[in-house]
């Protein structure tokens, strides 16, 4: 042992993510990619010379097919994490996700100001959610809703099912479907926004971190330092 | 409306047979009619039976700011029995453009039928109303068209917005709609009001209205935004002949190229039959002779709300308002993904300076670990 030996931490392992969090999140993942490289085709198909008939070919469908199938698993996904909000464990909690109260925003201002524009040095502990990163989640939750609404709106007119029929009021409410269309299109500009920064920022916190910020979507859980989850309960209970 | 009993007045009946037409041309007629509105065909006898029972409905049909599309839309429908006697001689107690009365006379006939006809009369309108400025820039008889519409809309028993003005403001309420022009439905709130749209609507359709309220005295089932559903609950590209094309990804790249020769669906060029509801791919325009995609020029959409400021006609994009005329979604979208991915990269080397006690802590301790460990 040397004088490094003070370096070495005892690292507690919390379990963070539980397993339904965990299937939520990469089936969400995969949906969103597979909405957006289809939906992005749907808006800009590339040209193809073709030489057979139009009965030979259907791969405009498919890529439609495929974006319909995978919003359905997309809205009940995101449907079963809205109800898990509320049944999960602390970290799942619809409560990481709306700021209720101040301490909710003095954590999100001190959040930006250590990790984000980097103004003041040091490190925040969150095990969960941090507070901003809660509330852009609960934008994305938004967008989800927007893109759900708009984008069922639009099945509307193709479909008759029951779900494509619950939204027929969304068109005429509005304003059309050139309307829908724009901001469904639109959308799916933030999810890829969303995407790049979310990537990175988990990077950067295993990076700065060593918590394990990156595994814990795949384990579910997390590693903070002995002293640290002490220094946490006697915060918490003080 | 079955119930107007007014003496003197005549049936349709009477007035299509008095104008020289036969019984065989007045059931040809109901038949177009039921197979417009959607009905079975037993409801071509209740179609039949009204117009022979009924007495006219009186009909009340202003124009504002127009180019009066719709009633040559309306008097171009496919059977002459609509332009002679829904139309011409029967129904119209007041319209500027076909009435034979002008100046005083005409308003005179319409004072007398709003007043005689209280809470009967079906009130038509063309075009939009421009508030701004008081309304002067639309004034008939030196009157304002809002003072005029308000007035006749209180004794109407419903009004209809025939065409994209009425309904939705179409071009003069294009950005920056100088003169403020409104649709109707923005104007009068307290009414039953049908909004026929389109640049103008399908002259059938029209009819098919008109009929629909003689023949049941109600008015036609309406859709959330208060269009008849049997003609505008289908897209246009539902049952767009180029439709295959569309599902086997074949599209028109630009209008002389060997696709467009083929036939191929006309998205990539702009159409908006995938966004437009209307009856056009069903019973087509000038006497089912033909619809602007047969002719080899995709929907503009012209049925829809402010499908003027909507984007280009001839592209597939839409644009945003206030970012530049060009600009669309995409573009828009690749400046802040690159805005971001700058972002990004700058908060990752600066990481890398104002963090690096934390990263060197972990970087020592993780290669001591590694050194100590034997194996
Ligand atoms: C992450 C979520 C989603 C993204 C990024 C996305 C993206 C897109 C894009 C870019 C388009 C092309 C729009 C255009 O330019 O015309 C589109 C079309 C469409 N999307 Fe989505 N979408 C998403 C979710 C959904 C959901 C949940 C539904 C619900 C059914 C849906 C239904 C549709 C429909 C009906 C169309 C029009 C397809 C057509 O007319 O053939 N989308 N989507
Ligand atoms: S031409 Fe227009 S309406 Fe017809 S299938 Fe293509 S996109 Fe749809």
């Amino acid at each position: 042992m040397n004088d490094l030996a003070m370096h070495f931490k005892h690292l507690r392992r919390v379990f963070v993510w539980e397993l339904p969090v965990r299937v939520y999140h990469w089936i969400n993942a995969l949906a969103i990619v597979v909405l957006c490289v289809t939906g992005f085709i749907i808006g800009n198909p590339p040209g193809i010379m073709f030489g057979g008939e139009a009965h030979e070919s259907y791969w405009f469908g498919t890529v439609r097919f495929l974006h319909f199938a995978s919003a359905y698993i997309f809205l009940f996904n995101f449907l079963f994490r809205l109800y898990w909000g509320f049944v999960g464990n602390k970290y799942a909690n619809w409560k990481n996700f709306i700021p209720t109260n101040r301490r909710f925003f003095k954590e999100m201002w001190e959040v930006l100001k250590i990790d984000i524009l980097q103004i003041k040095s040091g490190e925040h502990l969150s095990v969960g959610h941090n507070a901003l990163a809660g509330f852009i989640y609960f934008l994305t939750f938004i967008a989800f809703a927007v893109q759900c609404i708009t984008g069922f709106g639009l099945y509307a007119a193709m479909s008759h099912s029951l779900i494509a029929r619950m939204f027929v009021w969304v068109s005429p409410f509005l304003g059309g479907d050139f309307a829908l269309r724009r901001w469904h299109h639109a959308a799916m500009w933030f999810f890829i926004l969303f995407a790049m920064v979310h990537v990175y920022l988990v990077f950067y916190h295993d990076y700065v971190e060593g918590r394990g910020e990156i595994s814990s979507m795949g384990g579910g859980w997390k590693f903070i330092e002995e002293e640290v989850f002490e220094e946490q309960n006697s915060k918490t209970s003080a | 409306m079955a119930q107007i009993t007014t003496i003197g007045r005549k049936t349709y009946y009477d007035d299509i047979i008095e104008k020289g037409y036969s019984r065989r041309d007045f059931m040809k007629f109901c038949a177009m009619m039921a197979a417009y509105l959607g009905l079975e065909s037993s409801g071509v006898a209740q179609v039949a039976q009204a117009l022979q029972t009924q007495h006219r409905v009186p009909v009340i049909w202003l124009h504002f700011q127009e180019c009066t599309c719709c009633s040559e839309s309306f008097i171009r429908s496919s059977h002459p029995i609509v332009a002679d006697i829904l139309l011409d001689k029967l129904s119209l107690d007041y319209t500027e453009t076909l009435m034979a009365a002008s100046g005083h006379q005409a308003e005179v006939a319409k004072a007398k039928t709003m007043k005689d006809y209280y809470g009967e009369y079906i009130l038509c309108v063309e075009g939009t109303v421009p508030t701004d400025n008081n309304g002067v820039y639309c004034c008939i008889g030196g009157r304002t068209a809002e003072d005029i519409l308000k007035e006749a809309a209180a004794g109407a028993k419903a009004l209809i917005a025939w065409g994209s003005c009425a309904c939705n403001g179409c071009v003069q309420a294009a950005y920056p709609n100088p003169t403020s022009a409104t649709p109707i439905h923005k104007i009068i709130t307290d009414k039953p009001i049908i909004r026929v749209p389109g640049c103008p609507p399908i002259g059938e359709v029209m009819a098919g209205v008109l009929v629909h309220i003689i023949t049941f005295g109600t008015l036609p089932e309406l859709d959330g935004a208060k269009r008849p559903k049997a003609f505008y609950s289908k897209r246009v590209h539902d049952t767009c002949q180029r439709r295959a094309f569309y599902d086997a990804g074949l599209f028109v790249e630009t209008f002389d190229d060997e696709n467009a020769k083929k036939g191929y669906c006309l998205y990539k060029v702009g159409c908006k039959g995938p966004m437009t509801y209307n009856a056009c791919s069903v019973t087509r325009w000038n006497n089912g002779v033909s619809y602007p995609i047969q002719s080899g020029h995709g929907c503009i959409g012209c049925s829809e709300d402010n499908y003027w400021d909507a984007g280009p006609l001839y592209r597939r994009m839409q644009t945003f308002p206030g970012f530049g005329i060009e600009s669309n979604a995409d573009e828009i979208g690749i400046g802040a993904a690159v805005l971001t991915a700058g972002g990004l990269a700058a908060h990752a080397i600066a990481t890398n300076i104002r963090k690096n006690k934390l990263i060197e802590d972990l970087i020592t301790e993780g290669k001591e670990s590694e050194k100590e460990l034997k194996k």
